[in-house]
């Protein structure tokens, strides 16, 4: 690989109490590019998605074996500081969630909560996080206003923006456009496009074709096996794998 | 006999139209009766001047003074610990045995007659800590008394905040406490205060445990420590003794009145937090 990698996935088993959902993973995502790991329902992708910012320990019965290396070092090492990850490594979920408070606050809660006191601070940060996720000049003048009056797909810019509050270094995107409709997905795909230059981001595309738009490299995995790796190009012109073949073309999935 | 669809659609609609109908009638014609015969004792005097004659004649500041100031112990008191159980319950503990016996002891504190609250809080805390009849010794009674209420609506609160709120939190490196602070309890503080709401109603109108432990003194009280005598002790000593039933429906409408006004109070307060969110 060219790129320097950013996050090194070594060898990755990840279990549910019996249920084993992430077989023998071995990743590298690379610095400020968009990678995309798709495949149906039930592939691991969202676990392993929980797994980069350690959401999955909240998770009662979950284990995993194996080594996720961040900027070389081991995010599951006792010494990694658990908030601290989560900070650098942003999440936005499937499901636009804004928290009941002002569109202001959203933003905000990470770096107040990070321990950012000056307001100006906050409140600079939150224009540049709004600004970046696209947001800006749809709520520029109504930023008290509850969040949850903004629509679906503000509300996910919303979300994103509030991740890049936060000064990520990685940005996790779990299926962000599947509850969004083109015009916002579109909104959200060009956003990401122009993020890649500064973060690193990991999505998991709601179809193919998002994948095809936007991603550098795509992995596919299907029941918690990775099949396929490489460059968008040449795995969706010329797969190496049956499987990935047959689910591109639509076979199944 | 079978009754056809339509037919049996319309003798319940009718049974239940009967049964909402009698229930908002009795209601109201209870508030009604009290209203009018106390709203007309209800003078400037009568919020102002203290009871006299045994409270054939006067006010009943002092009533009104007591209870407000035993109602604020009792919330003041139990509100945190109340809180504090039910974040322990939903957040820092799995489901166990541990937590069935909280649970279980909580509900079963909730069915316990409150005259049994009474004689603990007498033993307790009029004699046992030397508080004597005051302020302070029917708080802190009436203060466990509605302490089951509130983790159980607390609880049920909290429990129904959805759990993305929580992942949200906790991806944005908030810690537990900032999560639990900041996106958890924002959103079920309308059914937490609805708990509190609930509890202020129980301790206006407690009287049995209220006469036990703050006892039934008619002065000004003058600090915690001063025994005083709540409106619903009042009333009931001047309508059980046949002092004067006059100044007990003045006092019953005074007590509706009140509890209305802290019910939308507290909904306004509610609201207006809920506003800035929603």
């Amino acid at each position: 690989m060219t790129q320097t990698s950013k996050i090194d996935i070594k060898g990755l088993n990840f279990y549910y109490q019996q249920k084993q959902v992430i077989k023998e993973l071995n990743l590298e995502l690379p610095k400020n590019r968009i990678t995309a790991v798709f495949g149906p329902a039930n592939s691991g992708i969202t676990t392993l998605l929980r797994t980069l910012n350690r959401l999955s320990d909240l998770t009662v019965g979950a284990r995993h074996e194996g080594e996720i290396l961040l900027d070389g070092k081991n995010i599951f090492d006792p010494d990694v500081n658990v908030t601290e990850l989560r900070r650098r490594v942003g999440m936005v979920f499937d499901v636009p969630t804004s928290l009941p408070m002002s569109i202001f606050d959203n933003v905000a809660l990470g770096p107040r909560m990070g321990g950012m006191k000056s307001k100006s601070a906050v409140a600079e940060e939150v224009e540049k996080a709004l600004r970046m996720s696209a947001l800006w000049d749809d709520v520029k003048d109504r930023l008290d206003t509850p969040a949850a009056r903004l629509s679906g797909g503000q509300q996910q810019r919303l979300c994103i923006a509030r991740v890049l509050a936060l000064e990520p270094e990685v940005i996790l995107l779990d299926r962000p456009c599947s509850a969004l409709d083109p015009i916002s997905t579109a909104k959200i795909e060009e956003s990401l496009m122009q993020l890649k230059e500064q973060y690193t981001i990991i999505i998991a595309p709601h179809t193919v074709q998002q994948a095809g738009r936007i991603a550098d490299r795509v992995a596919f995995m299907l029941m918690g096996d990775l099949i396929e790796q490489g460059y968008t190009q040449e795995v969706f012109s010329f797969p190496k794998d049956n499987r990935t073949n047959d689910y591109l073309t639509g076979r199944f999935g | 006999m079978r009754i056809n669809a339509k037919t049996s659609e319309k003798i319940a609609k009718c049974l239940i139209w009967t049964a909402a109908l009698l229930v908002i009638a009795i209601l109201f014609s209870i508030i009604a009766h009290i209203l009018i015969k106390g709203i007309p004792m209800i003078s400037w005097q009568f919020l102002t001047d203290i009871p006299r004659d045994m409270g054939r004649s006067g006010g009943i500041s002092s009533s009104i003074v007591g209870t407000l100031i035993v109602t604020a112990v009792a919330v003041i008191v139990a509100t945190p610990f109340g809180i504090g159980t039910a974040i322990y319950l939903t957040e820092y503990t799995r489901e166990s045995r541990v937590t069935r016996i909280i649970r279980f002891s909580a509900e079963s504190l909730a069915g316990i007659p409150s005259i049994v609250y009474g004689l603990f809080g007498f033993i307790f805390f009029v004699i046992y800590l030397k508080m004597g009849w005051s302020i302070l010794s029917g708080g802190l009674t009436m203060a466990i008394m509605i302490l089951p209420t509130i983790i159980r609506t607390s609880e049920e609160a909290i429990r129904t905040v959805p759990q993305l709120y929580r992942e949200v939190g906790f991806s944005l490196g908030l810690t537990k406490w900032q999560t639990i602070t900041r996106t958890v309890l924002p959103s079920a503080l309308p059914g937490i205060v609805n708990g509190v709401i609930l509890s202020i109603g129980r301790c206006v109108a407690e009287t049995a445990a209220v006469i036990l432990t703050a006892g039934s003194a008619l002065r000004m009280p003058t600090s915690i420590f001063s025994p005083t005598r709540t409106m619903a002790v009042h009333f009931y000593i001047l309508a059980r003794e046949g002092i004067s039933m006059d100044n007990a429906y003045g006092t019953a409408a005074l007590l509706i009145i009140l509890i209305l006004l802290l019910n939308v109070g507290f909904n306004m307060l509610v609201n207006r937090f809920i506003a800035k969110g929603r």
